[in-house]
């Protein structure tokens, strides 16, 4: 492992607070500095400073992708998806945005004491079909069983590789002033969708988890556009969190129009009556990529023809200034910032 | 969406901020700054800046962020005595979502939880009621906090509790009023407003009446508002118009929702459970008399003071905290010595950087320094 240089490097007390919060795991502000100032200032390669979705490890001809998450989520049975299914989609969606052409995942288990076997059985079903879908396979896995009360039902771990095209070059830092943004899908349909399923708002409403594989449109992308320059699947955080972390890698202002934001009516719903904004909620199949203004009708006609690709849509630009920040084109004509999120969001009093 | 997008129609809004900017020609305008129009409802701040309102109204015109933000005026003691009550054994904590991330002296109820602490998030006051009967050998404490809007459904709540016999529930009363804060705000010779834009859902409890003394005592007008952008827009519209004709007077723009005499039934509820209590301290302001309410002897089972013998702590603002001024229209949340410093969302000193509806965080949030300013 290499010494990371000392610009990446922050310094310690960056982490607030003597124990470990919510919000460091939410995909905001909160948890970057909790892995800046715990993790990287410890493990420092090149490769995790970047901190892009995989590693890009070089090997002979090809380079490699490697990458692993791990799932917790409550239910565990959504509509839409399970624990098992967001785990392979979630690892393999991570290779994707890469460039990757996922090859193989492992799947590793820390399941409670208790927990129903055919419950299990339709977890490992589930991430078999998800898995066949996205034209990879689980070649390795672990099982850990503990204590009734040490863990929530069950956590599961997923590490994925694939295969890049030596000659792609995928960064936020590619970005500049000109190019287009645009999303592969609606938006937010994910944390919508868990949020009325957890049954405390007494709502219903038809919305499923957009959870699905992201291999064939990112693949059709890298292949096809010459002027990709970066993909990020937009889970934790949301829209929100990934168009602020292009902004800031790149230097660059990302300026998003409210109007040509692509949503479902439920998600507007949910998000209206809770006093929350759908940019900042988490998706599962949903991807956020910057093109050059010069290819970026070519790549909105080459999505729409993919299946899942029905709503892919450039919702905006990148300009120079004011650098490292997200604003959005207000639907009345008024301008906002979209800042960073920091922990998940809590719907408001009144 | 149906009862949305009506209200937010772009070419509605133009013709609004045009007809906003020719009634603006016949306002008088004060020589040494702009016309200072105060939107009381943290609602209708955090609409503002969702919208951009404040940059499509001309440059003459400034909105004021008022103190209808009760997560904001929360003061540091209060959510210090609900991480007592919270980290003591067998209690469930509950209260709304944006109150969980307020700072006390000793950090917030998110970090109470952090610490082992059983605090939950719920949309209503009858979930911890609920929560209660299915934890029977625990003590379920909901933190009722919020203006006249949250009291009916809390006072509700007590009356259900008290309907299904559920000993093991209780309640930090920390509801306040908005009427005597506003007088206090009116009575101060350094506040600089010249108008108010009313607040909404407040109103629907309370009606229009308690807020005549405004014209007539003060001179100023006084429309209560809805907070779609249209609402807003429509708003200061009828309080320049008022301007205009030399006219103060209080008037209803949000008449699809706010009757003029309010809620009879939600107030009823409130007089039922709640007295006045004596003096309360708010965040920023300092301590308003009779601007808030505590429990009736007839409901003092309920009431978790009394259950947990709490004396309330006393933790004054930071001193280096200028939200007083900010929301009398004396400074702009940028002139404030720590903000963006010192006070920013993550670490927020003062009362108006905590919820997303203070004037401090919804400048930090929404306004970028390189397009305004």
């Amino acid at each position: 492992m290499s010494r990371i240089p000392e610009s990446h490097r922050s310094q310690t007390g960056k982490v607030r607070g003597s124990a470990v919060t919510l919000a460091h795991g939410a995909g905001g502000r909160s948890m970057q500095d909790l892995i800046d100032d715990v993790f990287l200032s410890e493990f420092g390669s090149n490769n995790l400073s970047d901190l892009n979705d995989s590693a890009r490890l070089e090997a002979g001809a090809h380079a490699l992708a490697f990458t692993t998450d791990s799932f917790v989520i409550d239910p565990i049975f959504f509509p839409g998806g399970d624990i098992g299914k967001l785990a392979v989609y979630g690892t393999v969606n991570d290779l994707a945005v890469s460039g990757a052409q996922p090859i193989a995942l492992s799947f590793s288990i820390i399941v409670e004491e208790g927990f129903a076997i055919s419950e299990l059985r339709q977890i490992a079903r589930s991430a078999r079909a998800a898995a066949d879908d996205a034209g990879v396979s689980i070649v390795t896995g672990d099982t850990k069983v503990v204590n009734r009360g040490c863990a929530d039902g069950i956590f599961i771990n997923t590490a994925g590789i694939g295969q890049i095209a030596a000659e792609l070059n995928l960064s936020p830092k590619n970005i500049m002033a000109g190019d287009r943004v645009l999303v592969s899908n609606s938006i937010g349909e994910h944390g919508a969708a868990i949020m009325v399923a957890r049954g405390d708002l007494g709502l219903e409403t038809e919305l499923i988890s957009d959870c699905r594989s992201l291999v064939s449109m990112c693949t059709a992308l890298a292949q096809g556009i010459p002027g990709l320059r970066a993909m990020r699947d937009a889970t934790r955080g949301g829209v929100a969190a990934v168009l602020n972390e292009f902004a800031d890698a790149s230097g660059t202002s990302v300026f998003i129009d409210e109007a040509s934001l692509p949503l479902k009516p439920e998600v507007r719903g949910v998000s209206e009556i809770l006093g929350l904004d759908p940019l900042y909620l988490a998706n599962e199949g949903l991807f956020v990529a910057v093109v050059s203004e010069a290819d970026a009708d070519a790549a909105v006609a080459l999505l729409r023809d993919l299946p899942g690709g029905e709503n892919v849509t450039l919702i905006g630009e990148v300009r120079t200034d004011p650098a490292g920040v997200l604003i959005m084109n207000a639907l009345l004509g008024g301008q906002r910032l979209v800042d960073m999120p920091d922990g998940d969001q809590l719907p408001r009093i009144c | 969406m149906k009862y949305a997008d009506e209200f937010r129609d772009p070419e509605k809004a133009r013709a609004l901020i045009d007809a906003i900017g020719l009634t603006l020609k016949r306002v008088t305008i004060p020589d040494d700054r702009p016309l200072h129009i105060m939107e009381v409802c943290g609602g209708h701040t955090h609409s503002i800046f969702r919208y951009g309102l404040q940059r499509m109204v001309p440059d003459t015109i400034e909105f004021v962020h008022g103190p209808g933000c009760p997560v904001c005026v929360l003061p540091m003691g209060r959510v210090d005595d609900c991480v007592t009550i919270a980290e003591t054994d067998g209690v469930i904590f509950t209260t709304f979502g944006d109150a969980m991330r307020v700072p006390g002296s000793k950090g917030s109820l998110l970090q109470a939880r952090a610490g082992g602490a059983d605090v939950r998030m719920v949309y209503s006051p009858l979930d911890a009621l609920t929560l209660a009967e299915k934890n029977p050998d625990s003590e379920v404490v909901f933190f009722a906090l919020g203006f006249e809007t949250t009291m009916p459904s809390t006072a509700l709540t007590v009356l259900e509790a008290k309907r299904r016999g559920v000993s093991n529930f209780s309640m930090i009363c920390q509801h306040i009023t908005i009427i005597p804060t506003l007088k206090a705000l009116l009575d101060d010779p350094q506040a600089q407003i010249d108008g108010f834009i009313g607040p909404g859902h407040v109103s629907m409890v309370i009606g229009n009446r308690g807020y005549d003394f405004i014209p007539t005592e003060h001179n100023k007008p006084f429309v209560v508002a809805g907070f779609e952008p249209l609402d807003l827009l429509q708003s200061l519209l009828m309080v320049l118009t008022q301007l205009a004709e030399g006219r103060a007077t209080v008037e209803n723009q949000y008449a699809r929702i706010v009757p003029e005499d309010g809620n009879a039934e939600a107030m009823r509820a409130i007089a039922e459970v709640y007295e006045e209590r004596e003096h309360c301290d708010w965040r920023g302001l300092g301590n308003i008399e009779a601007s808030g309410v505590r429990f009736r002897k007839e409901y003092h089972r309920y009431d978790a003071e009394l259950k947990f013998g709490l004396v309330q702590a006393q933790v004054p603002d930071p001193a280096i905290c200028q939200c007083g001024d900010v929301v009398r229209g004396i400074i702009k949340p940028t002139q404030c010595a720590a903000y963006g410093r010192q006070c920013t969302p993550q670490t927020p000193l003062g009362a108006l950087m905590v919820s997303s509806e203070g004037a401090c965080a919804a400048y930090h949030q929404f306004d970028a320094a390189g397009i305004d300013h």
